[in-house]
């Protein structure tokens, strides 16, 4: 287990290297003057020598590069701007703010949807989907299938919209959406969070219902299943302890990437609901042409998903016995 | 990973390469019985979801394409701003003067708030700008993957492992922070900041943007398929015969992958649609003029507190577009390989 976690987390060092090394070449290096871009939409001669010069931009590319990765492990000094420790991943010209404390300031709003709705979409789309399973061809089965089908169908830019009117607007039953800390306000927090959870978790309910329907399915209908029936075990252990077991671990895989993806931001959902997230301030970035943020969500958002595949690989062997991490 | 996981049935490969064969070279001696190609189409009649959601899929695309003549018989088009040029169509504040987004007899489905262009024209045109991009990106992602597929799947060694680790950089960049942050870069790059910025150039940059993060996993499906053909005899015997590796691929190995390449891309482009329309949505998509759904419901979101039909047609008609889409990818996958269990 050790060795296994000791060699994937190099794997993952080294791939968040050359992601970050893209990510720079593509945000720095390819456009025409960068520190035009770092410097916003309002732009005076003045801010743009000061950056042109604290960006390093008369060095080499691969220096600038180092400057940059160098600064994450050791920090760096942006003169006027000050001093940023590590772990920095820049100075932002256009919100004149240290991009890690950004980063920070944001992170909860994103971990709170994410874990909001992981929650809610866990529990009824494992839930509908063995159900949906074990009542196979009945009833029940067709409801949870196609409603799933539809659900899976719809966009949370449609969703959400639609759910803001249904639930907001038209008749005041639900708050409208937004973020309070839960250290300040547990109950705010919960009912601010209340229609983004639902709006997102009603999709993502959906794929995870027809996800565990089909490999509980699959799982049914394998011979050491057989077997437990024929040695006279009673259907809901076969069921729960047998099946389930087998299908957990497809689940639990796509559950981790999709954690990781969730926490690097929900774009669509955190801009619907107007939510200063991740996902908000990346959207915010590209519209403020803030290079150097765009450089740190990036960065964030991939190693949320490099790390969650790592920590997926490991569960995976703690749950099926027949994987060995070598 | 490397494993090369399980490939479709032999009588499953080898009947699409026979159907293909066969309707390449009408000459050939007659197949007694149904040929594969045949039996696929009579699978996918009998299913009647598929059947339905074909229909619609090929309503759209006739809408689609007939756009110009909808257009003219409709007698209104998709930019001119009705509800500016006639004051009593709009109130002061920019809102449709009839009930429910001043639907009427004049303009079916209402008009747009503040402008006053008609939802009708927005809406048919809007179907041409996702469309466009979505069968492009398909077509250039369905390329890329069958070519870096094949590549890293029949030549292997050091091949196969650039690929493959470049594919693992890929799916580890978050697509849909890549996606938003690349349109500027994209755009940036295929016209100078000083020129005026011409029509095709959201279509080309947004094309380019999706094709750039969506092959990966067409191309692990067919590195996985080619990898258990090539140790087949058939190849085997190609290559014993003198057949230069071109020939192998593309009349020995091609024939044998249409059908995850079609079951792929089938499901594929609805995936590229919403993406498209996501991209619009957050503003870094198509741009005013051309109409566009993900725009369309932006905007709609601005109204919620007035007046829900502007988010209906938009939002109705996307979700039922998506959906067919979807269905008719499920059933082309139940035709091909009725062996799949869903």
């Amino acid at each position: 287990m050790l060795r296994f976690l000791v060699r994937r987390s190099l794997g993952a060092l080294v791939i968040l290297l050359i992601i970050s090394m893209v990510t720079f070449a593509l945000f720095f290096a390819i456009p025409a003057d960068p520190a035009r871009l770092s410097c916003g939409k309002v732009c005076t001669p003045e801010n743009l020598a000061l950056i042109r010069h604290s960006m390093q931009l008369d060095q080499p590319v691969p220096l600038q590069f180092w400057h940059w990765f160098s600064g994450i492990f050791t920090g760096r000094d942006f003169g006027g701007a000050g001093y940023c420790n590590a772990p920095c991943f820049g100075y932002s010209y256009v919100k004149q703010e240290m991009i890690t404390n950004t980063l920070i300031d944001r992170f909860p709003t994103t971990l709170s949807l994410t874990v909001g709705s992981a929650v809610i979409f866990l529990i009824f789309g494992i839930g509908t989907g063995m159900l949906a399973a074990n009542k196979q061809g009945k009833p029940a089965d067709k409801i949870a299938s196609s409603a799933s089908l539809i659900a899976s169908s719809l966009q949370i830019y449609v969703a959400g919209p639609l759910a803001l009117w249904a639930l907001v607007y038209s008749t005041n039953w639900l708050q409208l959406p937004a973020y309070v800390p839960i250290t300040q306000d547990p109950i705010g927090w919960f009912t601010g969070l209340l229609v983004p959870w639902l709006v997102l978790s009603l999709i993502w309910t959906a794929n995870y219902t027809r996800m565990t329907r089909s490999s509980m399915v699959e799982q049914l209908s394998e011979d050491y299943v057989r077997t437990a029936r024929a040695k006279g075990m009673s259907g809901r252990s076969v069921f729960l302890r047998y099946a389930w077991r087998g299908a957990m671990g497809t689940i639990v895989t796509v559950f981790g990437i999709d954690l990781g993806v969730l926490l690097g931001g929900a774009i669509i959902t955190e801009n619907t609901f107007g939510l200063q997230g991740l996902g908000q301030l990346s959207i915010d970035s590209i519209r403020q042409s803030d290079l150097s943020m765009m450089v740190g969500v990036t960065m964030v958002a991939a190693t949320l998903i490099v790390v969650s595949n790592i920590v997926v690989d490991a569960a995976y062997a703690l749950i099926d016995p027949r994987i060995r991490l070598a | 990973m490397t494993n090369p996981t399980q490939a479709p049935t032999e009588a499953d490969t080898l009947g699409t390469a026979d159907a293909l064969s066969q309707t390449e070279t009408p000459s050939a001696p007659v197949f007694r019985g149904l040929s594969p190609g045949k039996l696929m189409w009579r699978r996918f009649l009998r299913d009647r979801t598929g059947v339905i959601s074909a229909v619609i899929v090929a309503i759209f695309l006739l809408i689609a394409i007939c756009a110009p003549l909808i257009s003219m018989l409709y007698g209104k088009d998709a930019t001119t701003t009705y509800g500016q040029n006639d004051p009593t169509l709009l109130t002061d504040s920019g809102l449709p003067t009839g009930a429910n987004g001043g639907m009427s007899g004049d303009f079916w489905f209402g008009l747009e708030p503040g402008l006053g262009r008609d939802i009708f024209m927005q809406l048919v045109y809007g179907i041409r700008t996702s469309l466009i991009i979505a069968v492009a990106t398909s077509v250039i992602t369905t390329v890329l993957g069958v070519a870096f597929g094949i590549a890293s799947g029949y030549l292997g060694g050091k091949t196969d492992y650039f690929i493959g680790r470049a594919i693992d950089v890929l799916m580890s960049f978050p697509s849909q922070i890549f996606l938003i942050a690349a349109m500027p870069i994209v755009t940036s790059l295929l016209v100078p900041a000083d020129q005026n910025p011409p029509g095709w150039l959201p279509f080309v940059a947004v094309t380019l943007v999706l094709s750039l993060l969506g092959w990966m996993s067409l191309s692990r499906i067919l590195r996985a398929t080619t990898l258990s053909l090539r140790e087949r005899e058939f190849v085997e015997a190609a290559k014993v015969t003198g057949a230069s590796p071109a020939r192998i691929i593309f009349k020995e190995l091609l024939p044998n992958l249409w059908t995850p390449i079609l079951v792929q891309s089938t499901l594929a482009l609805p995936a590229f649609v919403t993406a498209e329309a996501g991209l619009s949505y957050l503003g870094v998509g198509v741009t005013e003029p051309t109409p566009d759904w993900g725009r369309m419901i932006a905007n709609s979101a601005n109204y919620l507190r007035t007046d829900i039909t502007f988010l209906l047609f938009p939002g109705l008609a996307m979700v039922i577009f998506v959906l067919a889409f979807n269905l008719l990818g499920d059933s082309v996958r139940d035709a091909f390989d009725p062996k799949t269990k869903r």
